[in-house]
């Protein structure tokens, strides 16, 4: 029996740049930074002082009393995994519940729940801890709402895996559908933990862009003057189908998902392969996988977080393993990094890039390192026919994800 | 403290923690079935009403209050 073609019919989405895909997107093709001060009080003593807060808080969006029982992460998933479920057209489609699966991921999970509640605990006993505590920083959280949101009953499956977990998601979703175990999965990623402590932990690992002064300039993928990713929050989610039953229910196709490759490094628990070995075989993986032509992948939208080290690894992997035709973009100078979110929030622009026909901009790519040695959609989008494009996605604990995308 | 201001104090909270409209809050509903608090929301509820009436609602009491004038019963008793 011959693999089923997967498509991407929904898009949903909450970022620093919009409250949905179309104001996300249409922010991207203007060049405009997500990334502002954090004036919290707690952020006063922090090393490093900005973020990329979401544009739309979720409390605008959903009930008072639902997000009583929501971690944030899940209630952004919720936002997110409901647009594309609308967008799919899917609502009252008759769609059996159990062909439908979530494949939802977080990198770092309810952390925010967890310092809330242990701040309870502290201060008033345990009695006064929530009984929703456990439910609201369970990893599985918001795959789990996810499901239960969209009445999901073939399987609801959390993928962690840092800063490549959206991606990895997204594969996990093309798994399952050629598996025949769904005919659609809702899938993509989540995060949403700007907060002193997981800052605080990055901070110390002087993994973090310190630009505090110039919010907007501080992530800055491929620039001679990048010092670290600026920390983002939101959700991603596509709605993956099997191609054959979108098109029997004549559903509008955004791309196809080609291929995915996913590779471990088995180097270091943060450092990636110093000859990012592992990414290069991801990425010739998801290329193998989608059986397309090196040459009709066009434009790849990279991993590139805007720290010294990681950014050029990628552009040594991307020479060996899809050659120097590519056009490239970072749209974290743009969002941040959103973590467990990030490989799905990528994957919508590339999406978009192609069905758009443009590839987004690069911001704060004043004066390019000389190790960038492909070439980059710098401050201004570009219009490129683009067959076939590429999203990494990498993370610590060595996690190197590929995914291919194709014109519809 | 009479039985109704302890109602009305109870359906504040029911408001806060599980979104029922406190026109809805009357002595002869049920919690759960009336009121749809399910068993978590529950539990804050107790909490809450420990703290507003200065009460202490063991968990062993907690299964015996099955309708809003159980609990109100209940607070009346040891306030």
């Amino acid at each position: 029996m011959s693999r089923p073609d997967v498509v991407v019919t929904g898009l949903g989405a909450t970022t620093p740049l919009g409250g949905d895909v179309a104001s996300t997107w249409d922010a991207m093709l203007a060049g405009r930074s997500g990334v502002s001060a954090l004036t919290q009080e707690w952020a006063a003593q922090l090393p490093v002082r900005i973020a990329a807060q979401l544009a739309v808080e979720p409390s605008t969006v959903l009930d008072r009393v639902k997000l009583r029982r929501l971690d944030r992460s899940e209630a952004i998933a919720i936002v997110a995994a409901q647009q594309a479920w609308a967008d799919a057209g899917l609502a009252d489609s008759g769609l059996d519940p159990e062909r439908l699966a979530v494949s939802v991921g977080s990198g770092i999970g309810g952390a925010t729940t967890l310092l809330a509640q242990d701040d309870i605990l502290e201060a008033s006993g345990p009695r006064r801890v929530s009984p929703h505590t456990i439910p609201m920083l369970m990893p599985n959280g918001p795959a789990a709402w996810v499901g239960l949101e969209l009445g999901a009953k073939a399987g609801v499956h959390s993928v962690a895996s840092a800063c490549a977990t959206g991606a990895e998601a997204i594969a996990l979703g093309l798994d399952i559908i050629r598996a025949g175990r769904a005919d659609v999965v809702v899938a993509g990623g989540t995060e949403a933990v700007i907060h002193a402590l997981p800052i605080a932990g990055f901070s110390s690992m002087r993994a973090m862009s310190t630009r505090n002064d110039e919010p907007e300039k501080a992530s800055r993928p491929w620039d001679k003057g990048r010092d670290g990713f600026v920390l983002g929050e939101g959700a991603g989610v596509l709605v993956l189908e099997r191609a054959d039953h979108a098109a029997a229910r004549g559903a509008r196709v955004y791309a196809r998902l080609a291929g995915a490759g996913i590779t471990s490094d088995a180097y270091d628990i943060v450092q990636p392969h110093a000859e990012g070995e592992g990414a290069i075989r991801a990425i010739a993986k998801a290329v193998a996988d989608a059986d397309v032509a090196k040459t009709d992948i066009r434009h790849v939208n990279a991993h590139a977080t805007s720290t010294p080290v990681g950014d050029m690894l990628e552009i040594g992997a991307l020479h060996k393993a899809v050659g120097d035709h590519v056009l490239l973009s970072a749209t974290k100078s743009m969002t941040g990094h959103l973590l467990g979110a990030a490989g799905a929030l990528e994957s919508i622009a590339t999406i978009l890039a192609i069905r758009d026909g443009v590839v987004p901009p690069t911001i704060n790519l004043d004066d390019p390192d000389e190790g960038l040695t492909l070439e980059v959609a710098g401050h201004k989008a570009r219009h490129l026919e683009i067959p076939a494009a590429l999203n990494n996605a990498f993370g610590f604990g060595g996690h190197n994800v590929a995914l291919v995308f194709t014109r519809a | 403290m009479t039985r109704d201001e302890i109602t009305a104090g109870l359906a504040e909270i029911l408001e806060e923690v599980a979104g029922v409209n406190p026109d809805d809050v009357a002595e002869g509903k049920s919690f759960t079935d009336d009121l749809d608090v399910d068993s978590l929301s529950m539990v804050e509820v107790v909490v809450a009403a420990e703290e507003k009436f200065g009460v202490k609602i063991p968990d062993n009491e907690v299964q015996n209050l099955k309708t809003v004038g159980d609990a109100v019963s209940y607070i009346a008793a040891q306030s």
